[in-house]
């Protein structure tokens, strides 16, 4: 009896060993390789890599494998990998205007230099079940267009309205060190930089029923999508013992800049403002969650009032991990019988005393 | 770094003694040391991503990890037992990334590491026991904002839990909070014991072990040094009270101590036993000689 409540050893042994026996399925089905993952379920690797603030496509890979597929559960390992990885630095801004783009839209011009790429988008299809793939296909390759003659120049839509002044300018990279909220306990308020860390780090969710909420009246920001733009940019650092710029690689990014309708206040003159987001690989619905949420976070630095969960920057910030979400809501499953014990004794004492006194009335008035 | 690496084969290759490097453990005892000079003060610290779940303990390990020497004798607690599976798999990590001695022994540890409870075997000088919290800040649930709790408690601004433990009374003729039992620390910071039944705060107090609280979660730090007051909120009319038991132990027959209610049958049975596994055990054994 009081081994079986316990619990033990033994049983966390055998329940590692019924979950790896779980994670592999039936035996008879061919096993995923870690480059299937990554090549077929890329939106999810790059969602993993996103939220796990890591850039590794195997890895996010590896991770889903050994997670039977559970988004916070792989976040969750390349996080804990993440963790004991030494940092030399940080690199140079990337340059988002020198992107190789694979897909760029904007919803407020309908031309524009570099032109609208659709590019790999569900967005025009029909949502129709192809039951084709469920047999092994081999998929039609791709036609190639003419490139254009502005090709390779492909101006942020943002800077363009930034030529005119219709649009705050992008804040000056004054050389203070960006903090980093993996190694500083976030100290309220966040600054803006803070704010798109955690953002970016967000549980996809979360962040995007917060987005959706300011759509709602939930401090409504009058977004337009200035633009959306997927493809790779190189990343370079700077050592300090060789003074000029080195090449790392290149990754894959989705940029979101949000363009926000604003009425002026005593000291600016009326002008859009600016929302930002930015993933990992493709997630585009993501990067536009996290611009929205950017600019209504943006409230009190814009003059507006502070009234909605999105614009609370204690509200969002301290929930939007996943992690720390899924654990703290997870733990519950852990053994509370000490507390539940103080409890039970402290209900059935205030029902004795409740009973007492009931009993009491009962009597006075039997007596009367 | 790499060195102490080689020098521990049995501790888990490729991973720092104690999992975490050293500029990590470095920032946490910085944290811990300013934890101790200002007792029951919530101290921030740079919490890390550990291998184990937030709410599973990641406060308390990265305590633990930070100030475990390769002389450190280890025992964990869930619930004041060393064989539940959290404290089990808590154990084992650091049996396996730092290879120090463990034991379940109250007496014979040097860090306790402990979930929702105190051992009733008293601790002594030299000892540490470091809590797992869950949510550090004792005003949290009547001021949500972290931004309004810190001044309040710059300002050693406790009326509010005054007026709800008041409350309580007042609706239930005493005072309704049964754990994580708030307490006023030398006299000056009020502090969240985690959630340990209110029957263990009495040891808190005077202890002659050094208390670490870590909250992983919520990135903070704070200590009771040894022999420090430690006195839980009350009132001249309402003083503090414990828990009592009607019945002894079933196990062992002590008193006194906190005990599990464990269901037997499905027709009300029930069992009352110690949740401190070690001191039954020991004194089961004892009584068998």
């Amino acid at each position: 009896m009081y081994v079986a409540v316990k619990g033990g050893e033994a049983a966390i042994d055998n329940a590692h060993r019924l979950l790896a026996e779980a994670r592999r399925g039936d035996q008879a089905v061919p096993e995923l390789s870690v480059a299937q993952i990554r090549e077929q379920m890329a939106l999810l690797v790059d969602r993993v890599m996103t939220e796990g603030s890591l850039y590794d496509p195997d890895l996010a890979a590896l991770a889903l494998k050994q997670a039977r597929g559970d988004v916070v559960e792989a976040v969750f390992l390349v996080r804990a990998y993440r963790t004991t990885l030494p940092r030399f630095g940080a690199s140079a801004p990337v340059d988002t205007g020198a992107m190789s783009v694979e897909r760029r839209i904007s919803a407020t011009f309908k031309d524009l230099p570099g032109g609208q790429v659709l590019g790999p988008t569900f967005d025009y299809t029909h949502r129709l079940v192809d039951f084709a793939l469920a047999a092994d296909t081999v998929s039609e390759s791709a036609a190639e267009a003419e490139p254009r003659a502005d090709a390779g120049t492909c101006p942020r839509v943002t800077d363009l309205l930034a030529q005119d002044g219709l649009i705050e300018p992008s804040p000056r990279d004054d050389g203070t060190p960006v903090g980093d909220l993996t190694r500083e306990p976030v100290d309220y308020p966040a600054d803006r930089a803070l704010r798109l860390q955690a953002l970016a780090r967000g549980d996809e969710g979360f962040v995007l029923g917060l987005a959706y909420s300011t759509q709602r009246g939930y401090g409504r920001t009058h977004p337009f999508v200035g633009e959306i733009r997927v493809g790779t940019v190189a990343v370079e650092f700077v050592p300090e013992e060789l003074g000029f710029a080195v090449p790392l690689g290149r990754v894959r990014l989705t940029e979101c800049q949000m363009v926000n309708q604003f009425k002026g206040s005593g000291a600016a003159p009326p002008q859009f403002t600016r929302g930002y987001g930015l993933s990992f690989g493709q997630s585009e619905r993501k990067a536009m969650a996290m611009a929205l949420v950017d600019r209504a976070l943006r409230a009190e630095e814009l003059g507006e009032p502070v009234a909605s969960p999105a614009q609370d920057q204690e509200f969002v910030l301290a929930h939007c991990d996943s992690l720390q979400a899924t654990g703290f809501v997870e733990h519950l499953k852990l053994p509370h019988y000490v507390d539940f014990q103080a409890e039970l004794e402290l209900v059935r004492r205030l029902r004795a005393e409740f009973e007492r006194k009931a009993d009491a009335v009962e009597m006075q008035e039997a007596a009367e | 770094m790499s060195a102490a690496i080689a020098q521990r084969p049995e501790s888990e290759p490729g991973y720092n003694f104690a999992y975490l490097d050293e500029g990590t453990k470095r920032m946490i005892r910085r944290a811990i040391l300013k934890a101790i000079a200002v007792p029951g003060y919530q101290v921030p610290f740079a919490s890390r991503e550990m291998p184990m779940p937030y709410g599973w303990g990641t406060g308390g390990v990265q305590v633990t990890a930070a100030i475990l020497g390769r002389s450190d004798v280890l025992k964990v607690i869930d619930q004041g037992a060393d064989d539940t599976t959290n404290a089990v798999s808590i154990r084992r990590f650091f049996a396996k990334t730092s290879g120090v001695a463990t034991t379940t022994r109250t007496a014979e540890a040097t860090v306790i590491q402990t979930r929702h409870r105190i051992p009733e075997t008293p601790l002594t000088e030299g000892q540490t026991l470091v809590y797992q919290v869950p949510i550090p800040e004792p005003l949290r649930f009547l001021e949500p904002r972290e931004t309004e709790t810190r001044q309040l408690h710059a300002l050693a601004e406790y009326g509010a839990m005054h007026v709800k433990l008041y409350e309580d009374i007042s609706r239930h003729g005493h005072i309704a909070t049964t754990y994580a039992y708030p307490v006023e620390v030398a006299g000056r910071y009020v502090m969240d014991p985690s959630p340990t039944p209110k029957f263990d705060n009495p040891k808190m107090d005077d202890c002659p072990a050094l208390q670490l609280f870590g909250a992983g979660r919520e990135r903070r730090i704070y200590a009771v040094p040894p022999y420090t007051r430690v006195r839980s909120l009350d009132f001249e009319d309402h003083p503090f009270r414990v828990q009592a038991f009607t019945q002894p132990c079933a196990l062992c027959g002590a008193r006194g101590h906190y005990l599990d209610e464990v269901v037997t049958d499905d027709s009300g049975g029930r069992m009352f036993i110690c949740s401190d596994t070690d001191i039954c055990e020991t004194r089961v054994a004892e009584a068998a000689r």
